[in-house]
């Protein structure tokens, strides 16, 4: 094998390998345990009911998370390279909010965590990504459907974002200093995602009669989960009473009015679906999912799940 | 500051981005804090680019292993989330030497307090090519091969190139 990729001075410069075979040390990932919130004031602000700030973490963690995998199933698979290396990236943006939204979680309520067999190496974030089931999942249930086409991509990146950074403008003052953080953070990433599919939705809504098309159904299909974006469970009144959390419903005006400026700029009217009912009006953030999630969940847990003491 | 403190700075500061090694870490903006406590107990606090940023690892092990080289037998890396990071804390050095490597470097930072306009028309900067200097440039992509960065060509030598983009 070797021989295959043994390289002269002369041409050392061409071989892909070469950098690979030196300073091995720059690239020793993963050698011992990362906590991403190493050093970060996790304490529990006064008068803040640790399990409701925890399953508040949670539902924000796991919109991210769940919608994250969605998105980064289009990597290798979107219409050019552009646009693959930038739904691949906003995936990633998502995927680190959600590391550290779980690690919250955690961090406020241990008992949020599966029980691994013990020695498990697997940090408290991924035990919650990778060891729970889809009815312990409290993500909206926008973030899970079976991925459709470009267009779909594009309007389910827009509600979501549109949302989401709403939210997140407002959790910047929140009481707990890690939320707070991420929102901080998280505001400068989603402002991007969201100006990304906005600009590709009026694109897409002006280009061709069938770019048209496509985005119009796009936009019918998933609005009738809209109006569940904006519901306040009972955690998310408690987490907003205790000055940690933001209540969706708050948010609803200002999200409503980006919404309108897109739909106005690309000339397409406001769809008339109703909302999606829940299941004995039980919805996401309940843990009440469709099929998609399981089998999303299945594929995307199964290696960490047959190897729970594995190192990686 | 201690001899000690100044001496971990000096060799922390050292440190270069793995996905940018042109860039030191002080450079970059990411290395917040170095303090010694006690003889060789080093702690460093650095913060993400990103909330995603897969380099936070690595930068974390290439702390470690420099601070161990220079014979301080505990290290602790810290996470630091607040403030944010912005492209503001780049330095001028750093900023110099993106652009001597093809990179152009980002603008003032946009302000991200309040709401956050839309903006539905592609994102208007000042970018000049870092290839050969021409204002005459356009933007690719707002995503590009790291987190960071947005991808633009040069209508002039018609050069691709990235850009570190403003948060």
């Amino acid at each position: 094998m070797n021989e295959h990729i043994h390289t002269t001075p002369e041409d050392e410069h061409d071989s892909a390998y070469s950098g690979l075979l030196v300073n091995d040390a720059h690239w020793a990932f993963g050698t011992d345990f990362e906590d991403p919130l190493a050093g970060v004031d996790t304490s529990i602000p006064d008068g803040v009911d640790a399990p409701v700030l925890a399953a508040y973490a949670l539902m924000l963690g796991d919109d991210a998370l769940v919608m994250s995998h969605r998105i980064s199933e289009w990597t290798s698979n979107a219409p050019d390279l552009e646009d693959d290396i930038a739904l691949s990236n906003i995936a990633l943006d998502l995927l680190g909010q959600a590391r550290l939204l779980l690690a919250r979680a955690a961090k406020a309520d241990a008992s949020v965590v599966p029980a691994l067999p013990e020695g498990s190496p697997a940090p408290p974030e991924d035990a919650l990504a990778f060891f729970r089931d889809a009815h312990d999942f409290r993500n909206v249930r926008l973030a899970e459907l079976v991925n459709g086409d470009f267009a779909e991509a594009v309007v389910r990146v827009l509600l979501f974002s549109v949302w989401r950074l709403a939210t997140f403008e407002r959790l910047r003052s929140s009481r707990d200093h890690v939320l707070a953080a991420v929102a901080a953070k998280g505001v400068k990433e989603l402002a991007y995602h969201r100006d990304y599919s906005a600009r590709w939705f009026v694109t897409l809504a002006q280009g061709t009669d069938e770019s048209r098309r496509r985005l119009v159904a796009a936009l019918d299909a998933l609005w009738p989960l809209w109006p569940e974006l904006f519901d306040t469970h009972a955690v998310e009144a408690a987490a907003a009473g205790a000055g940690v959390g933001v209540d969706p419903a708050s948010v609803r005006e200002a999200a409503e009015g980006v919404l309108d400026q897109v739909l106005a700029a690309a000339d397409v009217p406001r769809p008339e679906a109703p909302r999606r009912a829940g299941v004995l009006g039980r919805t996401g953030r309940d843990g009440m999912h469709g099929e998609p999630l399981s089998l999303m969940l299945a594929e995307m847990q199964s290696v960490a799940r047959a190897h729970p003491m594995g190192q990686w | 500051m201690s001899r000690t403190t100044e001496r971990a700075r000096r060799v922390a500061e050292r440190v270069t981005d793995p996905e940018l090694p042109m860039l030191t870490l002080a450079d970059l903006g990411v290395l917040r804090d170095v303090d010694v406590v006690g003889d060789s107990h080093v702690v460093v606090d650095i913060t993400p680019t990103y909330s995603g940023c897969p380099a936070m690892a690595a930068m974390r092990d290439d702390l470690v292993r420099e601070l161990q080289g220079a014979g301080f037998d505990r290290v602790e890396v810290r996470v630091s989330l607040d403030p944010a990071w912005t492209t503001d804390w780049i330095t001028p050095e750093g900023r110099a030497a993106l652009a001597a490597a093809g990179i152009s470097p980002p603008g003032p930072a946009p302000s991200t307090s309040g709401p956050i306009p839309l903006t539905l028309l592609p994102t208007a900067r000042q970018v000049r090519c870092p290839q050969c200097d021409s204002p005459a440039t356009e933007l690719v992509s707002e995503f590009g091969s790291t987190a960071c960065k947005a991808q633009y060509r040069c209508t002039a030598c018609l050069e691709p190139f990235d850009h570190v983009k403003e948060i």
